[in-house]
């Protein structure tokens, strides 16, 4: 007998055909750098996939992860695929509110118990106690540790709950931490960005339902087959760096050529992420697309790490007022022991006693 | 400190105390110099200082017919790295924006493939004098451990920031702190190694040159 609940059925219901389908599954192996092959893997476990239980905690955020994820490829198949888990928990999202919202975290968590797929976006703030930001009386600290039991896998998205992001930005006032500080004995995989691209977490959870398990990660726990790469490596503005032509103002020739935008404090050579080839807005573009260079938001600490348009080989303090003070303390060192010299050599001119011919 | 955290510290506390060692121990080391003076000559000068000293500069900067090929090797060589390296660090747009950035001036770039010439240049000079220096007895004999520090930070920062450009080794974050870093050391070790030439070498070569004037014989 036919199973009406596997994703291949609903989707067919929403009126996207097979053909759409393994286009979609083709995309995401080529996106995730994975062999042809594999595209077919990928289309049977999806078509097969019962809807995992995914539980979405919404921390110290502004809930742009959830809108970028939501609205940006609406309607498309990845959002199509993003409604196909069963987001049984998530603030935005679910019509339930109030007590009826918990007890469906708490009926998914129970019957799903060492399955469940935990999403989680913003910080944990643990200062005080965490009292900074609680839910349903609960602090947020008290709930992610209470999910992470349970869970098969923890996605955090977005860079708040990959790195601490801007509520961990100093001076920290909330004493706010990234997941990772915090479950130490699950699989975390960092979907970072501020906010991170839709087709990443589409990419990370088709893979999870395909292979059973996180794809690839680089050492801050991200997927490598997105952030492999810098925005500088694949830059359509890298010959414009290579053959250095800057845009020096945001309106200058340059600038209205299309040049490099290092100058104007691009941090796309430090910046791992998956922008400059999977694009924003259904392929639209990108920030250094539209004129401005990127802030760095997928790396960790990128709210600390100076101004956004500080050019990266500029430095992030003043060298200008140290090298100053550094040069009168230096003159007037070399004036002062010049001085204590002098007056040694007078002394010892004055103390010297010329030789007589008694004293021979 | 994860990678991030490290390119910020260099590029802002890292450079700080890198410049505050170097312009500190240098504002120090030539101000005393020329603070120490020199006694009054009791004997009757038999020619100006000023002219031979100012002539001795030059002279000792240019190559000169009477100097075997091993002498001009080294002043081949000598000339090809310090052009090269001054030409890299004073007119690549990147190095621009840095001196904008900290000291607010700012002059045209030259291209980057003019500044690939002249970095390569640069490298292949130092490889090969650091090969002549190990070949040739009498400059090994010469040579202390500070000759072979004062090459090493000098390569480095070269060798680093032409991978950087280039994109050969690492990821840009690792190179770029590696760069800035091999800089920051070379300019805290400047003012107490050798390197300190970079603003000894004019007034030694005057003060030759004077003393020569001074005594009445060529300069």
């Amino acid at each position: 007998m036919e199973d009406h609940d596997t994703l291949e059925h609903r989707l067919a219901e929403q009126g996207i055909s097979r053909r759409a389908f393994l286009k979609f599954c083709a995309a995401m192996a080529s996106l995730m750098a994975l062999p042809p092959g594999s595209a077919n893997a990928i289309a049977a476990a999806l078509a097969q996939a019962k809807r995992p239980s995914a539980i979405w905690l919404s921390f110290q955020e502004c809930t742009g992860c959830t809108e970028s994820l939501t609205r940006s490829h609406s309607p498309t198949l990845e959002s199509l695929i993003f409604d196909m888990i069963s987001l049984d928990y998530h603030h935005t999202l679910q019509a339930a509110s109030g007590f009826a919202a918990e007890k469906s975290r708490d009926d998914a968590m129970r019957e799903n118990y060492g399955k469940y797929l935990l999403l989680v976006d913003g910080s944990i703030p643990t200062g005080d106690g965490g009292v900074y930001s609680a839910i349903a009386g609960r602090t947020n600290l008290d709930m992610l540790e209470e999910a992470a039991k349970g869970a098969a896998a923890i996605v955090a998205v977005g860079t708040c709950a990959s790195f601490g992001g801007i509520p961990m930005a100093s001076p920290n006032p909330t004493g706010a931490v990234p997941v990772s500080d915090l479950v130490k004995d699950k699989p975390i995989i960092n979907i970072s960005g501020c906010p991170p691209i839709p087709a990443v977490i589409t990419g990370v959870l088709a893979h999870y339902l395909t292979f059973g398990e996180l794809p690839a990660l680089d050492e801050l726990g991200r997927p490598k087959a997105f952030y492999g790469e810098t925005i500088h490596d694949r830059c359509y503005r890298r010959p414009f760096y290579d053959k250095g032509k800057f845009a020096k103002t945001f309106d200058d020739e340059g600038a209205r050529n299309g040049w490099c935008l290092f100058e104007l404090g691009c941090k796309g050579p430090t910046t791992h992420n998956a922008c400059a080839t999977t694009k924003w807005n259904g392929g639209a573009g990108f920030p250094i697309e539209a004129g401005h260079g990127c802030i760095g938001c997928s790396e960790p600490g990128f709210w600390d790490a100076g101004s956004f348009y500080t050019p990266l080989s500029a430095p992030t303090a003043d060298v200008a007022t140290v090298a100053g003070i550094a040069a009168a303390a230096g003159a007037g060192a070399a004036v002062a022991l010049s001085a204590m010299d002098r007056a040694r050599k007078k002394r010892a001119q004055q103390a010297h006693e010329k030789l007589t011919v008694k004293d021979l | 400190m994860n990678p991030q955290e490290l390119l910020y510290w260099v590029r802002g506390t890292g450079l700080q105390i890198a410049a505050a060692v170097f312009v500190l121990g240098m504002s120090y080391r030539i101000l005393h110099l020329l603070l120490l003076g020199r006694s009054k000559s009791l004997a009757i000068p038999r020619g100006s200082e000023w002219g031979p000293g100012l002539r001795t500069m030059w002279r000792r900067s240019v190559v000169l017919p009477e100097l075997s090929a091993r002498g001009k090797f080294t002043l081949v060589s000598g000339y090809v790295f310090h052009l090269g390296f001054f030409v890299t660090l004073l007119f690549l747009s990147q190095h621009i924006a840095l001196f904008r950035a900290a000291l607010g001036v700012s002059w045209p770039a030259l291209p980057r493939s003019a500044i690939d010439i002249s970095a390569i240049l640069s490298i292949a000079a130092l490889i090969a004098v650091l090969a002549h220096r190990l070949v040739d007895p009498v400059k090994r004999l010469l040579s202390d451990y500070q000759d072979y520090l004062a090459w090493a930070l000098t390569f480095l920062p070269l060798l680093s920031g032409f991978m950087l450009l280039r994109g050969i080794g690492f990821d840009y974050a690792t190179l770029l702190t590696l760069h800035i870093l091999s800089v920051e050391l070379l300019l805290i070790a400047a003012p107490f190694t050798k390197l300190a030439h970079m603003f000894s070498t004019f007034a030694a070569r005057w003060y030759n040159g004077a003393i020569a004037g001074f005594k009445g014989v060529q300069a």
